[in-house]
């Protein structure tokens, strides 16, 4: 978002009044046993079974895991698009399944929502795409033309009501997207592989507008995304997904720096980088002579933090070189590994603050060569 | 060469053509859309379901779809006299083009409907909309370029129909064509009728292509 448009969002922001910002307090969900079974010709597909979770009120949660994991069929249990076989989903501590048409409305009024290929109506301008929620439900014209120009600034549009969604980029079309599902003054917005169409550049922008929205408005962002990096950016508190089960959730920096589901471990793949493939084939198990230097690798899984003073005073003048590293900092933590070659002399105790995990996986006998 | 009586008589007979076809069309659309929506949204996993009655309306329609328009004309000249006070004319013509018009239009709407993205649906349930708001905002606009394309196909194939109105004394420009170009071997009237024929066609396709540029250049 550039400065300007920055600062008209936020002058629209503050126009929110205080009441709107006291539901802000609303916005949670809870899933009770749900499971979900689809009938084929094929015969019955269970989609999600047992699902007991939690999504706090304010929070960024991520849902995440392999296509065909049920990330999508749970995440539209919450607006009712998909109607579970078993168990209960709680919005606010109401049971949905309860609801009336008019209710259903009143929900899905509450509960915004952004997909993947952004679905906009093509016969609509970018006005009448945002101002849709507010027509039908009733409200007045001039109030219709002030909400949504204050979505179209908060999202970074203004000025583009008159366009047609064909004649804007991906990264636009789903700022539409966004606008139109903030324009009724959510409490919950799901997004439903919302950057997974757009360019790694675009994805990081509206990443980053998501942050800023969750942050500034207040409201419940719940995610699904087959990407380990979308859940890096943003979430708070993630759940993996495995054919239709929990596999873990918790924390972002403890998935993250502590994956136990094999799932979790196979998505984390693309962001790790492996031990170096030089290294890896002069690499030794054994000892062999005292001119060896021993590899250490240090993972850091959250609760030790990587300082570089004591490494080098562990080490004694023996040399250490760093050979690769990967830290990331996840929600404040120092979450990752470091690779270190110990110069000659024998192998050094690594304290146990040190990382939170340290083990020497070889010898090579030259780190240059 | 053409007398001006029978100058007379193409203009009568261009005039008639164009107001069966105009009226019969302008009623295929004001019934062929609903019955298309209903077609679409009835479904068992439409907006609206209501299996069995979709079922017996699609078999309807297709019942009339599969009577050529000549045995129509004749077997609903009853239900002809109810509607139109009489069974012969232009307007006893209106009846059955009306009827054999609609469920055409129909099925071609129902092609265009089923076309809107379910995404689209999707995201107006999302944001709120009820289900007449999701026909009226979302299936229909969203079809319309299709409609419109589907609109001309009906209206091209109406003036061909039409020439059998002739059966019921309606007049129009295929009466003509039959009367004296082929009963009465006057080549001439043939190949001018057949020219004025091309042409309001050649308009109406014409017109048809150019509002569904206009529709889809947004």
């Amino acid at each position: 978002m550039t400065g300007a448009a920055a600062t008209l969002a936020r002058s629209a922001v503050t126009e929110i009044p205080a009441a709107a910002a006291a539901i802000r307090k609303a916005g949670t969900v809870r899933f009770e046993g749900l499971g979900k079974t689809y009938r084929s010709s094929a015969g019955e597909v269970q989609a999600l079974s047992s699902i007991d979770l939690d999504i706090r009120a304010g929070e960024i949660f991520g849902i995440i895991g392999r296509s065909g994991a049920g990330k999508s069929s749970l995440l539209r249990t919450i607006n009712r698009l998909e109607r579970p076989t078993t168990g209960r989903v709680l919005v606010d501590g109401e049971d949905i399944a309860l609801l009336d048409e008019a209710g259903l409305v009143a929900l899905r009024r509450r509960v915004g929502m952004i997909f993947q290929h952004f679905n906009l109506l093509s016969a609509k301008t970018v006005y009448e795409n945002v101002a849709l929620p507010l027509r039908v439900a009733g409200v007045a014209r001039d109030e219709i033309t002030r909400r949504v120009d204050q979505a179209l600034d908060l999202v970074g549009l203004a000025g583009k009501g008159g366009t047609y969604p064909s004649r804007l980029s991906g990264g636009q079309k789903q700022r539409v997207g966004i606008a139109r599902a903030l324009v009724s003054r959510p409490e919950i917005l799901l997004c439903d592989e919302a950057t997974s169409a757009l360019d790694p550049e675009t994805t990081v922008s509206i990443l980053r507008l998501l942050r800023d929205i969750n942050q500034r408005l207040g409201l419940t962002i719940v995610l699904i995304t087959h990407e380990m990096s979308v859940i890096r950016e943003i979430c708070d508190r993630v759940v993996v997904l495995e054919r239709g089960e929990i596999a873990e959730q918790g924390e972002v920096w403890q998935v993250f720096g502590a994956p136990r589901h094999p799932a979790t471990q196979a998505l984390l793949q693309p962001l790790q980088h492996g031990l170096p493939e030089d290294l890896a084939d002069r690499l030794h198990e054994t000892r062999r002579g005292p001119e060896d230097q021993a590899v250490v690798e240090l993972t850091f899984a959250g609760s030790a933090v990587p300082d570089l003073a004591q490494l080098t005073e562990l080490a004694g003048g023996r040399g250490l070189r760093l050979l690769s590293s990967q830290i990331d900092r996840i929600q404040g933590r120092a979450i990752g590994k470091l690779l270190l070659a110990l110069g000659p002399g024998g192998d050094a105790e690594f304290p146990a603050h040190l990382a939170d995990r340290t083990r020497i996986i070889g010898y090579v006998d030259d780190t240059d060569g | 060469m053409l007398t001006t009586q029978m100058v007379d008589r193409l203009q009568q007979a261009l005039w008639d053509t164009v107001l069966m076809v105009s009226v019969s069309a302008g009623i295929a659309v004001l019934a062929g859309i609903p019955l298309a929506v209903f077609l679409v949204t009835s479904g068992s996993d439409g907006i609206f379901p209501a299996p069995r009655l979709n079922r017996i309306i699609g078999t309807v329609v297709n019942g009339f779809r599969a009577v050529p328009f000549i045995v129509l004309l004749v077997a609903l000249i009853p239900f002809t006299r109810l509607v139109a006070g009489t069974t012969i004319g232009v307007w006893a013509a209106i009846v059955p083009l009306s009827v054999s018009a609609t469920p055409f239009f129909a099925r071609i709407a129902e092609v265009s409907l089923r076309e809107v993205d379910p995404g689209l649906v999707e995201a107006a349930q999302s944001i709120g909309c009820r289900r007449w708001d999701i026909v009226r905002h979302v299936l229909l606009p969203e079809a319309l370029p299709g409609i419109a394309g589907g609109f001309t196909i009906t209206v091209v194939s109406m003036i061909g129909a039409s020439a059998m109105a002739g059966a019921v004394g309606a007049g129009g420009l295929g009466d003509v064509a039959i009367r004296y170009g082929y009963q009465r071997f006057d080549t001439t009237v043939m190949l001018v009728v057949i020219a004025i024929l091309i042409l309001l066609v050649s308009a109406v396709q014409f017109s048809g292509d150019h509002a569904v540029r206009r529709l889809k250049a947004r």
